[in-house]
């Protein structure tokens, strides 16, 4: 099934039925699939034609969601881009997927007219609230779009197969250039069935996100609701913990999906009481482990809550989930392979290996990705010929082990990636934006303990001595061209950086150097 | 009075959080949240600076986007916690 029928279906069977509460905001599933099935006839009206890729820089709100779903009902590609992604970055993104179109939101138009400058490929660009820029006075308008009903056709038909691109996903990596993870309908429909079959999602159930729809952990709450008919919270923050839990209450809401950093948050939080949550039946952990004492205290927190440990990347959605009875005997294990597909440690010679030796997590299945957006090389590292023809085994690039049972353990990146927020950060780019700011003569960076973000961003910089800079301005400078998750939280001045016999920073060797001061 | 609290609370937020999100024409109604100058890290450094400046104690349920989320909510929060406690 493709996925904007997962909305399809679930209109015809409960049209009534709450699809989504974003702010004040409560839509029926007839509602948005009415809204978006005219959005998408105006993106088909406008020249966006079956395998187009279409930006969505927005944050999470009800507007985003009927614009993903009207880009596929237009049989398009949609891409969904971090919100807080500055103008270069957004240009390069949108010239890197050739987009055809762009759809922004008033408070983002700046950004976005600013990046269309470099981005000659999008020939449409709409945006949606109050919006009096001159920039964006020819933009379509999404309100306009979704009530003009003489583009609509008489009947909803799809356009294109379940074996045709549904999004591209934009990830950090190591080089510092971001790849673009394909997924196909397939694809989608396969993760989500296998999430929701562990997570025993149905349509009674009520699931909060404040997870940015952004990345997959965020946008698969919406798909795996609509599926099942389910309801969904949105929620643009957790700034404010206590607002969230105060929805909590007022939604009675059933599944909690979260990141460490929520978690931690709510654990600071002085006033909850055990039991204060009887509807919520279950939290899910992913991006990073759970320390099993954060796992504890939530577990206290919330008794009538099942807690499931989680372990995946963008590259196949979700890899292995750890079943709640488990959690007592092996609190910092991520658990199993889903049914159905397969998760195990090999050695460099890509050779299963036995329990307690570490090794690289590889992962085959449906739900695996169709490789990176043109980008041969780094498709070819990461997914490999498996045993049967067209399975192929994706190369996580995560070191794990197992124990005598099976059950997978996280040890390490092989990489340099930094966890921080629950988001990925590539040490390069961010090296490579200090870089380009005068007076940095080195700079480098890596994660450092935090036991909010679990991982804090730190920045090594040595500056032309004849220039000297501050840390506001070296943050400033991070804070004009990089995501807000990738600005450094640190930064330390040093007169000149170590190197290597060759003469290059060795970023690991600076950084263990750093946490051994530290401890 | 008024006045005082309110630029003690600017200077805060101008000298901890501006340069990150660059924006520095941050007016007293303007959202932190929105505008990208406050993030959960900072709603914590927010408080901890009203609790110790100010010398309130907040609860949960006080620490939320009606009370913090712009210096115009955080003064009036301010305000209203001050003279309850002189009033007590």
């Amino acid at each position: 099934m493709r996925v904007e029928n997962f909305l399809r279906s679930s209109a015809l069977r409960t049209p009534q039925k709450t699809a989504l509460v974003a702010g004040r905001a409560r839509l029926g599933y007839g509602d948005l699939d009415l809204m978006s099935d005219r959005l998408a006839a105006a993106f088909r009206t406008r020249g966006v034609a079956r395998g187009d890729r279409v930006a969505v820089f927005m944050d999470n709100g009800w507007e985003a969601v009927v614009t993903i779903f009207a880009v596929l009902k237009a049989g398009a590609v949609f891409v969904p881009i971090n919100p807080s992604t500055k103008p270069e970055k957004l240009a390069h993104l949108l010239g890197h997927c050739r987009a055809a179109a762009i759809m922004t939101q008033a408070r983002r138009v700046g950004v976005a007219a600013a990046a269309l400058a470099d981005a000659p490929s999008v020939r449409l660009a709409l945006v949606c609230g109050d919006c009096c820029v001159p920039e964006a006075a020819d933009w379509l308008r999404f309100e306009q779009a979704i009530l003009d009903t003489e583009d609509a056709p008489p009947e909803s038909k799809s356009v294109g197969a379940g074996s045709d691109l549904a999004m591209l996903i934009y990830t950090s990596g190591t080089t510092g250039v971001p790849k673009g993870v394909m997924m196909t309908h397939r694809n989608v429909e396969a993760a989500a069935t296998l999430v929701n079959a562990y997570l025993e999602n149905r349509a009674d159930d009520t699931i909060l996100s404040a997870l940015p729809i952004s990345f997959s952990y965020g946008l698969y709450q919406v798909f795996m609701a609509f599926m099942v008919g389910a309801t969904v919270v949105l929620e643009n923050s957790f700034a404010f913990p206590q607002a969230i839990l105060n929805r909590m209450k007022e939604e009675q809401v059933t599944g909690l999906p979260l990141v460490p950093t929520m978690a931690a948050l709510i654990l600071q939080m002085r006033d909850l009481k055990p039991g204060d949550f009887p509807h919520l039946r279950y939290i899910t952990n992913a991006a990073s482990p759970l320390p099993p004492t954060h796992i504890a205290r939530l577990q206290e927190l919330f008794p009538a809550a099942r807690i499931f440990s989680m372990y995946g990347q963008t590259e196949c959605k979700r890899a292995t989930y750890l079943p709640p009875e488990q959690l007592a005997l092996r609190p910092d294990s991520v658990g199993l392979a889903m049914p159905g597909t397969e998760a195990y440690v090999v050695d460099e010679a890509g050779q299963r290996v036995g329990p307690g030796i570490v090794g690289e997590l590889v992962v085959s299945g449906p739900h695996v990705m169709q490789g990176y957006w043109e980008n041969p090389e780094a498709t070819g590292q990461a997914l490999r010929p498996g045993a049967l023809p067209g399975w192929n085994v994706l190369y996580t690039g995560d070191l794990f082990r197992a124990d005598a049972e099976g059950f997978l353990y996280f040890v390490a990146r092989k990489d340099d990636i930094i966890k921080t927020r629950g988001e990925k950060v590539s040490p390069k780019e961010v090296e490579d934006v200090l870089y380009a700011l005068p007076g940095v003569e080195e700079a480098v960076v890596f994660g450092v303990p935090d036991p909010i973000l679990g991982m804090a961003i730190k920045a090594v910089v040595a500056c032309d001595p004849g220039a000297p800079l501050t840390s506001d301005e070296v943050i400033r400078h991070c804070a004009r061209h990089l995501e807000d998750f990738m600005v450094p939280k640190i930064v330390e001045f040093r007169t000149g950086l170590p190197k290597s016999d060759n003469g290059k920073i060795v970023r690991r060797q600076i950084a263990e150097l750093a946490l051994g001061a530290q401890t | 009075m008024t006045d005082d609290i309110l630029s003690r609370v600017r200077t805060f937020i101008e000298e901890n959080f501006l340069f990150r999100a660059d924006a520095s024409d941050l007016s007293d109604t303007d959202s932190l949240l929105e505008s990208g100058v406050m993030d959960s890290t900072g709603v914590l450094e927010i408080v901890a600076f009203l609790e110790s400046e100010f010398s309130v104690e907040m609860k949960d349920a006080e620490i939320v986007p009606e009370n913090l989320d712009s210096i115009s909510s955080i003064t009036a929060y301010l305000e209203r916690t001050l003279a309850r406690a002189i009033a007590a």
